[in-house]
């Protein structure tokens, strides 16, 4: 362990499905303010790892702690992790489809998750503005009161992070924010995450090269290949890395 | 988009209409004999039903949990009624005994200890709504804790509700067998027999229903009901915003059961019968099929399929005796064809089907360019 506190560590995680070893000997070191991205060849284990953190799977043994060791995350379930400030976008969006846009956004402001709150809880002016400048973020302003259901991928996919802000989380999860979006809408996606760097800790799960190259600036980024950490360095490092060159780019170099 | 406030606000007098006929107009008639007392008996138990419809809607339409147990809740809330009503027959049944009839039949010279208490109205009352709410307390939680969904749920709630019935078929529990409860005499001190004591226990009814759709209608406006139909539409998603969603189940689910409990303690006074075939999966499915017909998910819509289903079975029964389940059977598979929505739906049907005619003719018309147009956005 470093000096320097994490706010979540992963040391020697496993976690098998029938047979199929979708996490192998994972460890992973995040700090607070960080803005790391994920990459990696389909089944390296990205979204599996996203599972194991929000607990949404439990491994089959390892460590996973977060806030300096204060919270060990494997005994709390999905909303006790959320409680601790761990949101998460999917990777297919999941927004509430039956919902307004806005209706979404208020669900997932941060605030009381009891039942009697949400029978006899007004909805302050505060809330108001918050969502109303979420709007402004995500671009969705017009189609505040639009049901979910009806909006264009890209902008579930928007919406949904604009649920993640809504939580105020420490950190955010993202996977595959950019799936389904046209070039200029990947590129707003990665500017919005970029001017949350710093404020949030992030994590994001990417598989376009250009999106990654364009948020991660130098940043580390975190190589996985059959459920393993290959290798962590800023992106140019990593693009010229023989093993990565052989697992990852290599195939898509060819390919192309 | 537009339809909504536009719907909204027609329907606002027309069920401020619709509960006062129900309320006050419908006993008001009945006063004056233009109602028989035959058929307000028969609509109190139609509203009965209503109440239970509602209760499944809360469960199925917005909170997607399909629960075939509700007909179990509706006949709990009945037998804790049914308990008092037999106490009150007191010495005026067959036997001339304190003893309920079937307690005396069986043998038995002493009242066992947990009928005692259902001498006591108040009581009978605060158990009406507590045992089917525990029941459904301790077996939701159960089920919730161990993230029971979909199908699975519904076979379960129908395994309880099979057990349950199984269950109070045995002479030994006490609670009148296979035959149940019957021959009720006075309730509260009125006579049941009497006009004017099942008028009484009409306009109950007919309160307790409106009460019911409103508190149902102001607890799908709130917050909570967002949270309800969130569970329904995408779970995953709500858990991982931090809601504990077992809970919120867990709540509407036990509500569920309270409601069907008290329309199934106001159903066995009026119709002057409870046994266990009111409890079977049969009575939960065809329930669950007034929801489908009346439309789920809208709460007017489940009261509606609740008194045409059975008003229809009740007229097709007398009509053609030979006939009603062919007719009952048929009018499911048309309304299940044709309207997707239900009874409740078939209003923005008429007006899809008007639209979709009027584009029709637009492509028709001799200068298509700019009505195509105008269809299109």
């Amino acid at each position: 362990m470093s000096a320097k506190p994490f706010l979540l560590a992963a040391e020697g995680l496993n976690k098998s499905f029938d047979g199929f070893q979708a996490i192998n000997d994972l460890s992973f070191y995040l700090d607070e303010g960080e803005l790391r991205t994920v990459i990696g060849p389909n089944g390296a284990g990205k979204t599996t790892f996203l599972d194991l953190i929000t607990g949404r799977t439990a491994p089959d043994n390892g460590s996973l702690v977060w806030d300096d060791g204060k919270h060990d995350l494997l005994k709390l379930n999905e909303y006790e992790i959320y409680r601790l400030g761990i949101g998460r976008k999917f990777q297919t969006p999941t927004v509430y489809n039956d919902h307004s846009v806005t209706e979404n956004l208020l669900l997932s402001l941060a605030g009381s998750r009891g039942i009697w709150h949400s029978l006899f809880g007004k909805i302050t002016r505060d809330q108001c503005e918050r969502v109303a400048e979420i709007l402004t973020i995500i671009n969705l302003t017009g189609h505040a009161h639009r049901k979910a259901g009806t909006l264009a991928h890209g902008q579930k996919q928007w919406l949904e992070i604009g649920m993640l802000l809504a939580q105020d989380a420490r950190l955010l999860l993202v996977d595959e924010p950019a799936a389904g979006m046209t070039d200029e809408e990947t590129h707003r996606t990665g500017e919005l995450l970029l001017s949350l760097a710093g404020k949030h800790t992030i994590v994001v799960i990417e598989h376009d090269m250009a999106f990654v190259r364009q948020i991660s600036r130098g940043r580390k980024v975190t190589v996985l290949h059959q459920g393993h950490v290959l290798c962590e360095g800023p992106v140019d490092q990593i693009q010229n890395d023989e093993r990565v060159i052989e697992v990852y780019l290599g195939r898509k170099s060819k390919a192309a | 988009m537009t339809t909504t406030p536009v719907s909204s606000r027609v329907h606002g007098p027309i069920l401020f209409l619709a509960a006062v006929f129900l309320v006050v107009v419908m006993p008001a008639l009945n006063c004056y004999g233009l109602i028989a007392d035959f058929t307000l008996n028969l609509w109190g138990k139609y509203l009965c039903y209503g109440i239970m419809a509602v209760a499944i809607d809360l469960l199925w339409g917005y909170t997607g949990l399909l629960c075939l147990g509700q007909a179990l809740f509706f006949s709990l809330g009945g037998y804790m009624m049914g308990m008092h009503l037999m106490l009150m027959i007191g010495k005026l049944g067959q036997y001339k005994s304190d003893l309920p009839d079937f307690m005396v039949f069986l043998g038995h010279s002493q009242l066992p200890g947990f009928w005692q208490p259902f001498y006591s109205f108040p009581f009978t009352l605060a158990m009406v709504f507590l045992v089917p709410g525990l029941l459904a307390l301790v077996f939701g939680f159960l089920a919730f804790r161990s993230r029971i969904k979909g199908v699975y749920f519904s076979i379960l709630t129908q395994a309880l509700t099979y057990g349950a019935a199984l269950l109070f078929f045995r002479n030994d529990l006490l609670v009148g067998g296979n035959n149940g409860f019957t021959d009720f005499r006075t309730l509260l001190g009125s006579d049941l027999r009497i006009a004017t004591t099942q008028r009484w226990l009409y306009i109950a009814t007919a309160l307790l229903l409106v009460a019911v759709v409103a508190g149902c209608k102001w607890l799908t406006k709130s917050r909570f009901g967002l949270i309800q139909r969130a569970i329904r539409d995408s779970e995953n998603r709500v858990l991982f915003s931090g809601y504990a969603t077992a809970n919120f189940k867990l709540f509407i689910f036990v509500a569920s059961a309270m409601i069907a409990a008290a329309a199934g303690a106001l159903y066995v006074p009026q119709v002057g019968i409870i046994n266990p075939s009111e409890m079977t999966p049969e009575k939960s499915l065809e329930a669950v099929v007034w929801v489908a017909l009346g439309g789920r998910g809208s709460l007017y819509g489940p009261v509606l399929g609740a008194v045409s289903v059975n008003a229809l079975k009740s007229w097709a029964s007398r009509a053609y005796p030979d006939m009603w389940l062919l007719i009952l059977g048929g009018s499911f598979v048309l309304v299940v064809m044709f309207m997707p929505k239900g009874i409740i739906g078939i209003p923005a049907q008429i007006a899809g089907l008007a639209a979709r005619l009027r584009r029709r003719r637009a492509e028709v018309a001799p200068d298509p360019a700019p009505a195509t147009q105008m269809t299109d956005s």
